[in-house]
């Protein structure tokens, strides 16, 4: 487990010249592990189902998303690496740090709603905000709104999948949740990590 | 078409924040490719393998096990099992939208069925290990994922309430 970039955010006078700490641990860790393990019985099921073409059908199918999915993956850690670097760390933690209230929570919202693209963007960003002192809070409520009514996955996915219908009452519904979830991840956070509120 | 349009978004907003980076001065800009450059072939294994094996992970999860207990009479309890099947969901957005597809078609309830929908966008699990994970501080991830447990819940009950969709 590596440390958290969020305890010792950097001054912001020699932000630009400090090496930013690391967001993304080694390639290996027990999550891939578990990931491994679970591909590895699900591809023998299929095969001992299925057979030799059963796995290959699979496999290439996978194989064709994973290429179109690694530009995509490209643009959003260039686009985290990006705003890790231009964004001011004193005018992120204002705006989005632990102190900046319902306010803060309407930005990250906001924010989440925007942002183009998958989770190869979404998480890479709320990564970079957190480095740059966006607070817990802020930064659940951009990840939930991501999630919940951000247009990428909606247009592309769940418009033609689910129906309009379905799509647009589970959006009015979800409206709220980003702001709500960032205020109890807020509320939470304070009386969990006592010493790290400032 | 949709791709193409959120493709060339994704893009224009690469090339937007690389051209500010590139006018605060080069060191920023060619630090800033670095990094992500980093970033990205540390991520590609992961990523290589999750993509490569959620399709066996959701061939080998029967759907049935997953749709079957969410009928509209099925109330809180089916609201509770939506939760957790939309947490035990493998796959990406057309695994998990096709399920809640299947279920609506097979007589779900609209509550249950958002109740899953969103359950499995905030906390399905195959997500946080492939994708939140490798990108985030681990302690965020579990945190951010505790702190929505209530929320398919609450969206539930407001469509319950409205009496939509």
């Amino acid at each position: 487990m590596s440390e958290l970039p969020l305890k010792d955010p950097a001054p912001a006078d020699d932000a630009t010249d400090e090496p930013r700490p690391g967001r993304i641990r080694k390639p290996i860790g027990w999550s891939m592990i578990v990931i491994a393990v679970l591909v590895a019985v699900s591809a023998t099921l299929v095969w001992r189902r299925d057979g030799i073409d059963g796995v290959l059908e699979i496999l290439t199918h996978d194989l064709a998303l994973f290429g179109g999915i690694l530009p995509r993956v490209l643009a959003g850690c260039l686009l985290g690496a990006f705003i890790a670097e231009i964004l001011p760390h004193e005018k992120v933690s204002r705006s989005l740090g632990p102190n900046s209230g319902l306010k803060g929570l309407l930005i990250g919202t906001a924010f989440g709603a925007i942002l183009p693209g998958g989770p190869f963007t979404a998480y890479p960003v709320a990564s970079a905000l957190l480095t740059v002192g966006a607070d817990f809070g802020a930064t659940i409520a951009m990840v939930v709104s991501w999630t919940l009514i951000g247009y990428g996955r909606a247009i592309a996915w769940e418009l033609p999948i689910m129906g309009t219908d379905f799509t647009l009452w589970r959006i009015v519904i979800s409206l709220p949740l980003p702001v709500l979830a960032g205020a109890l991840g807020r509320f939470v956070y304070i009386r969990m990590y006592p010493k790290a509120a400032p | 078409m949709s791709a193409l349009i959120i493709d060339i978004i994704l893009w224009a907003s690469v090339a937007a924040v690389g051209f500010i980076a590139w006018q605060r001065g080069r060191l920023i800009l060619t630090t800033a490719v670095r990094e992500g450059s980093m970033d990205f072939i540390n991520i590609v294994p992961r990523i290589a393998l999750g993509v490569i094996g959620s399709g066996y992970i959701a061939a080998v999860i029967p759907q049935e096990v997953i749709t079957g207990w969410l009928g509209p009479d099925s109330g809180w309890l089916g609201v509770l099992t939506a939760v957790i099947a939309g947490a035990a969901t493998p796959g990406g957005p057309v695994d998990g939208f096709s399920l809640g597809a299947v279920a609506l078609k097979a007589g779900g309830g609209p509550p249950q069925v958002i109740a899953y929908v969103i359950a499995w966008a905030l906390f399905a699990f195959q997500r946080l290990l492939l994708w939140e994970i490798p990108f985030m501080p681990a302690r965020f991830v579990w945190f951010r994922a505790a702190v929505s447990l209530p929320f398919p819940f609450l969206a539930a009950a407001i469509a319950m309430a409205i009496g939509r969709p």
